[in-house]
C-alpha cells in the first residue's frame, strides 16, 4: 500500500483545469440550514482563500448545480465547483440524499462531497461513504478540517488526519442523544494504514473495509 | 482606566469564561478567524447565534405548551440549538440540550420542561456573558488600544 501522499498526487485532468483557473482558487458549495454554521464555514473557507456559495438547502444546491430537472445542464459547462461540502440533518433533504443525486449526475460525480454532522452515528457514516462521500467531518468543523480538504483537493495532501481519528474517539460516548451505542468509530482511511494511527480493529464493522476499498479504488485510479 | 488595564481585565474575564465552562475551544477558533478583513466576526457571529436562539426558545416553548406534544418537532428545534451552541463554542447550553434530547426521546414532558428552562437560563448567562465580553473589546478599541488577538 502506498503512502497517502502518494495517492494522492494522483489528479485527473478535470480537477487540474477546475484548479488551474484563477490561480488555484477551489470553488466550494456549502450547504447548510444553520445560519450560524452557514457564516462560520464560509469563513473558515474564505481564510483558505476559497470561493464560496453557501445555500440553506439541498434543492437549492441542486437548483445552483442545475440538477433540479429544471433546467439542462449544457449552460453550466462554466460552473466550476470543486469541492461540495454539506451537512447531513437538513429539512427536506438530507445531506446524504443531496450526495446520492450528485453522484448520480454526470456532470458533478467526480466532485468530492463532504458531509459534515454533529453527531457521530456509525451507520450514517457507513451510508454515507459507501455512496461516495469523500469524508464524514464532526462538526463543529475546524480550520484544520478545511485546510486539510482543501490540500486534498488540490492534490498533495493527506486525507487522513490522526486528529480527526482521536477526536472522533474521544468523542464516542459523549452523549446518548447520538442514540447508539457506544464503540470505536475508525474512519475509512485511505492512506497506508500501518502509518495510520487508527487502531480500531474492530472486526463488527462491516462496512469499514466496502468503503476503505472503495476509495482506496477511486484514489489509485488514473 | 488605561488600555493596558483594561486588557488585563478582558484577559482575566475571558479566562474565568472558559474555566466556568461557559465557553470552550470552538470560541477561540471563532477569535482566530476574525482578521482585518472581517474585524467584526465574531460578534457577527454570535448575534446571529443569539437571535438564531431566542426564534428556538420560543418555538420550545409553544411546542411543550400543546396538548398533545410532537416530540419530533421540540427534538428538531433542541437539536438546531445544540447545533448552533456548539458552533459558537456556548458549552453550557450545549451540554443542556443533549440532556434536554435524550428527554425527547423518552418523551418525559416533566424532563423537557425543566430541561427548557435549564436552556433559557443558561442561554441568558451565556448572552449576558458575552455582551460584557463585547463591551470590554469595544473599551479597548475606543481607549485606542487594537482588539487583543
Amino acid at each position: 500500500m502506498t503512502m497517502a501522499g502518494e495517492i494522492l498526487r494522483r489528479q485527473s485532468p478535470a480537477e487540474v483545469d477546475v484548479c488551474g483557473g484563477s490561480a488555484q482558487e477551489l470553488h466550494v458549495l456549502a450547504v447548510d440550514d444553520s445560519l450560524v454554521d452557514r457564516k462560520v464555514i464560509e469563513k473558515l473557507l474564505k481564510r483558505l482563500s476559497c470561493k464560496v456559495t453557501a445555500v440553506d438547502s439541498g434543492l437549492r444546491a441542486l437548483q445552483y448545480l442545475g440538477l433540479d430537472g429544471e433546467k439542462s445542464s449544457v449552460g453550466f459547462d462554466d460552473l466550476k465547483v470543486n469541492l461540495i461540502m454539506t451537512d447531513y440533518s437538513m429539512p427536506g433533504m438530507t445531506g446524504y440524499e443531496l450526495l446520492k443525486k450528485i453522484k448520480e449526475s454526470s456532470a458533478f460525480r467526480e466532485t468530492p462531497v463532504v458531509i459534515m454532522s454533529s453527531e457521530r452515528i456509525l451507520a450514517r457514516i457507513n451510508r454515507c461513504l459507501e455512496e461516495g462521500a469523500e469524508e464524514f467531518l464532526a462538526k463543529p468543523v475546524k480550520l484544520s478540517d478545511v485546510e486539510r480538504l482543501k490540500n486534498f483537493v488540490m492534490g498533495g495532501g493527506e486525507v487522513c488526519s490522526d486528529r480527526r481519528i482521536n477526536k472522533r474517539r474521544l468523542e464516542e460516548n459523549n452523549d446518548r442523544d447520538d442514540g447508539h451505542a457506544p464503540s470505536p468509530v475508525s474512519p475509512p482511511c485511505s492512506c497506508d494504514r500501518a502509518a495510520c494511527t487508527s487502531s480500531s480493529s474492530d472486526s463488527s464493522s462491516p462496512s469499514i473495509a466496502p468503503s476503505s476499498s472503495k476509495r482506496l479504488k477511486i484514489h489509485h485510479q488514473g | 482606566m488605561d488600555v493596558a488595564q483594561l486588557k488585563r481585565q478582558l484577559f482575566a474575564y475571558t479566562a474565568l469564561l472558559f474555566h466556568e465552562g461557559f465557553l470552550d475551544e470552538q470560541f477561540t477558533q471563532l477569535q482566530q478567524l476574525q482578521d482585518e478583513n472581517n474585524p467584526d466576526f465574531v460578534v457577527e457571529v454570535v448575534s446571529l447565534f443569539f437571535d438564531d436562539s431566542e426564534r428556538l426558545l420560543n418555538e420550545l416553548a409553544k411546542a411543550l405548551d400543546q396538548q398533545n406534544i410532537d416530540f419530533k418537532k421540540v427534538d428538531a428545534h433542541v437539536h438546531q440549538l445544540k447545533g448552533s451552541s456548539s458552533s459558537i463554542g456556548a458549552q453550557r447550553v450545549q451540554r443542556v440540550c443533549i440532556a434536554f434530547r435524550n428527554y425527547c426521546q423518552d418523551k418525559n414532558v416533566e424532563g423537557c420542561l425543566k430541561c427548557l428552562q435549564q436552556v433559557k437560563h443558561e442561554f441568558s448567562l451565556v448572552k449576558n456573558k458575552l455582551e460584557t465580553l463585547f463591551n470590554l473589546e469595544k473599551q479597548i478599541l475606543a481607549a485606542g488600544g487594537s482588539p487583543p488577538t
